[in-house]
């Protein structure tokens, strides 16, 4: 049977009715924990797992997926409306969607962020389908020196797309790479930056960090700046809907975004972070108005959004076709796959290809239900904007330190009889950082991008020199090494070059960034 | 009447069964991975089988489970209700990251499950047989990458353990460290490596596929399901198995310690647990008591060498 007859199979058996209410479970369930910051995917699907040794296997699956890619999207809601990032693929979001929240424009955020990701699981889904054993192919032949350049490259364009000023970018980018050696390095077991405290030893939580430095920092200087609480709050300007324009300038960006996540999902060492940032630099670039950029342009949100939805789907590429799980919810999926009697790999498709073929279709069900669950919600969400701003920022204080104790909520400290959470320590600590930051003009994502690439960067390029013996030439000996170095290239010359070329005004105002 | 009302109260509080405890169960990783399936399976055969009524799973990651470990026995002194779950991994993981807490600290009270290391290369690979890559080991040990889960973890020692038996330097084992669940698969399988190290069920499929060989296992003796010989019966004597272990808290009494560890027995002898591990793929290696202490102790006393010869531990 041809690839449309086994998906129409799958959608058969996906749309029997249990199968519906299996994914209607999953995608509500998703979205609810995906907005909680903290409480992931992964850490859902675990604890339904044991319930769901009763059910058959495809409702399940079924039922994992829908969390699965309810996740992914509920993220976003928190990071446009309220700049908390529910997990590390949604910090991008926060850039744009919340500047657009707070301009009344919400409501666009919200329809072009849930439309986006519907049409990037529908394209990335189908390519799941159609192209999987291709897509796997080319993301095995990424080496370490070819994950070393796709780092490299995510650096340059992201610090670029980052403030107008330079200096303070690269401070900030510095500030998250230390952070990002704190812990113990894979490589050698050692420990690093530790200070002897064994909560450290892991290193400093992504979420954590994001969320304290937007919400926490954000909050406090809020409360620092009369005029700021007092400011009128503009809920809706406008339509809550999406304009003609809107659709001219987001189409293409879920397009785009779902081509960068959905080959970066499905790499080993890839991921929806990763992708989010290329996809928000490549907007950058490729806009007709970078001046909106940082204050609140539509492609910023929805080139992300869908680029984080198209690497979910990626990430089922290694798991169905090799049976490697790249992601914590992958590997717990695979769990669910062997609790069945299943293993996913080279042989899954030939053996239990009606499952497969079932599991798909209900992705392209849970994403269409996903939609539908969220456009008719984005009038009511975005009334969130009009609470006012001490009940809103005490909301998001509550929220974003239950998050993190639910999250890791070992009281590990001691001060004297009492037990304090160190996490929660840390969440204020760095919401303290995230203030200063804040106060002195210096930009928030690129300590995040730092804590994030940076650990990547270092693994990957101490793996390649590992393996070649200390030879650099492995650095660029592959030819996708040698495009990806290409590309950075071309990103860090060519604005270089537009800059020198428009000179005079371009320059002066360049000038006056750099103060 | 009230006296009937009583009569039918008591009646109904002794024919509910009597469970010995509400056990936590603490599985000091993430989850997904091999502990937490195990706290998890745990949890569903305890309460499946009315061992306990009712159990509760807590996550603690990182650094090998230590940061879990220190936590368990700082808050859990004396509180017979609770069990920790972890293995080899932890073992080599207190030693690398000096950890203030170790196994002294906490109870063990039996070993669950056992699984063997398999040595595969990709299927276009030109080693064919472990004497290939003995061959290739000692003609230049560092041109030799090996692929497999976190440095000083139970894959790392067996590299280093290879490396000694035939005779070659163990800190030039060139050991490339993942972080586990499939990075080091793929690395395997796409050719950026020479030979990968790590649980064979985490290379099954692609060794039934053809897509990777298995050279050999660690273990003493053959590993059903897999057409590969020991490392013994290859000539290279090393014998590693990676276990899994459950724990209680420190501080209890042997009274305590004997209803946790009698628990532990009927949940690992009920047929939940066995057929949980026929669908896992796990291997029942059941042991308590003084031959399980003294295996922790004899593997604890190896892992310290081997580690030290490596030169991950001074």
């Amino acid at each position: 049977m041809d690839t449309w007859g086994l998906l129409a199979q799958g959608l058969i058996a996906a749309l029997q009715v249990h199968n519906l209410i299996y994914a209607l479970i999953g995608v509500t369930l998703g979205t609810a924990v995906g907005v909680l910051p903290g409480i992931g995917p992964a850490l859902t699907v675990a604890l339904l797992l044991p319930v769901t040794y009763k059910l058959d296997p495809a409702g399940s699956l079924i039922m994992f997926a829908g969390i699965y890619y309810g996740g992914m999207y509920g993220g976003s809601t928190t990071s446009i409306l309220l700049n908390t990032p529910g997990e590390s693929a949604s910090i991008v979001t926060a850039l744009e969607g919340n500047k657009m929240a707070r301009k009344g424009r919400g409501g666009p955020a919200l329809a072009t962020a849930a439309i986006g990701s519907f049409v990037a699981g529908l394209i990335a889904t189908l390519g799941l389908a159609f192209v999987a054993p291709t897509v796997v192919k080319f993301a095995l032949s990424f080496g370490p020196a070819d994950y070393f350049a796709l780092m490299v490259l995510a650096f340059i364009t992201v610090s670029a797309a980052f403030g107008d000023s330079a200096l303070r970018g690269l401070t900030a980018l510095f500030i998250g790479l230390g952070l990002g050696l704190i812990g113990i390095d894979l490589q050698t077991g050692q420990t690093r930056l530790a200070f002897g405290v064994m909560d450290l030893l892991d290193g400093i939580e992504v979420t954590t960090m994001a969320v304290a430095l937007f919400a926490i920092g954000e909050t406090l200087k809020t409360a620092s700046d009369r005029d700021q609480v007092n400011a009128e709050v503009i809920a809706v300007k406008g339509s809550v809907w999406m304009t003609i324009e809107d659709w001219k300038r987001s189409w293409a960006a879920w397009l785009r975004g779902t081509f960068i996540g959905f080959p970066i999902g499905a790499m080993p060492a890839g991921g929806a972070d990763v992708a989010s940032f290329l996809s928000y630099s490549a907007e950058k670039s490729f806009t007709k108005k970078p001046e909106e950029f940082g204050n609140g342009a539509i492609e910023g949100v929805a080139g992300p959004e869908a680029a984080n939805n198209a690497s979910a789907a990626g990430t089922l590429v290694p798991l169905l076709t090799l049976g490697l799980p790249t992601t914590a919810t992958a590997a717990i999926m695979l769990a669910g796959f062997q609790q069945f009697g299943l293993q996913p790999g080279p042989l899954l498709f030939t053996n239990n290809a009606s499952l497969v073929w079932a599991l798909i279709a209900s992705l392209l069900v849970a994403n269409f239900m996903l939609l539908v669950l969220n456009l008719p919600l984005i009038g009511l969400w975005v009334k969130l904007l009009t609470i006012p701003k001490p009940w809103l920022y005490a909301g998001i204080l509550t929220f974003a330190t239950l998050g993190t104790l639910g999250a890791n909520g070992a009281m590990s400290m001691g001060v004297g009889p009492v037990r304090i959470s160190f996490e929660l320590v840390l969440l204020l600590a760095f919401g303290v950082l995230g203030y200063l930051l804040r106060r002195f003009g210096y930009p928030i994502a690129p300590v995040v991008v730092g804590l994030i690439l940076g650990p990547m960067a270092e693994q990957q390029l101490r793996r390649a020199l590992a393996i070649s013996q200390g030879d650099l030439n492995i650095l660029v000996s592959s030819p996708i090494a040698i495009a990806l170095y290409v590309v950075a290239f071309i990103a860090l010359a060519l604005p270089l070059y537009l800059r020198l070329r428009g000179k005079g005004a371009m320059l002066g105002q360049l000038a006056t960034d750099e103060d | 009447m009230n006296k009937l009302l009583l009569a039918a109260l008591v009646t109904g509080a002794l024919s509910t069964p009597v469970f010995a405890a509400d056990y936590t169960i603490m599985a000091p990783a993430a989850p997904g991975g091999g502990w937490d399936q195990t706290a998890r399976t745990m949890q569903e055969a305890l309460q499946g089988e009315g061992i306990s009524g009712n159990v509760q799973v807590t996550n603690v990651p990182g650094a090998g489970g230590t940061i879990g470990l220190a936590q368990f026995a700082t808050q859990e002194n004396a509180n017979p209700d609770a069990l920790i779950v972890g293995g080899y991994v932890m073992v080599g993981a207190i030693l690398t990251n000096m950890s203030p807490v170790t196994l002294d600290n906490v109870t063990p009270i039996a070993r669950l499950t056992g699984e063997a290391v398999g040595i595969v290369v990709p299927a276009a690979s030109d080693i064919q047989t472990i004497d290939d890559l003995v061959a290739k080991l000692k003609e230049d040990t560092g041109a030799v990458a090996w692929a497999g889960g976190s440095a000083g973890g139970v894959d790392h020692i067996t590299a280093g353990l290879i490396a000694k038996a035939i005779g070659v330097d163990p800190t030039q084992v060139n050991y490339i460290a993942y972080s586990g669940g499939g990075e080091a698969l793929a690395a395997i399988l796409g050719g950026q490596v020479t030979v990968g190290i790590s649980g064979i069920s985490e290379f099954a499929s692609q060794i039934q596929a053809g897509e990777l060989r298995l050279l050999a296992v660690s273990t003493d003796t053959r590993v059903d399901g897999f057409d590969a010989p020991t490392l013994q019966e290859a000539g290279v004597d090393v014998a590693v198995q990676n276990w899994r272990m459950v724990a209680a808290a420190p501080g209890i009494t042997d009274e305590q310690k004997a209803a946790i560890t009698a628990d532990v027995k009927a949940m690992a002898e009920s047929a939940t647990w066995q057929t949980a591990l026929e669908t896992k793929g796990w291997v029942d290696t059941y042991l308590d008591g003084e031959a399980f202490d003294a295996q922790l102790d004899a593997d604890i006393t190896a892992t310290e060498s081997i580690l030290k010869d490596i030169g991950l531990v001074q």
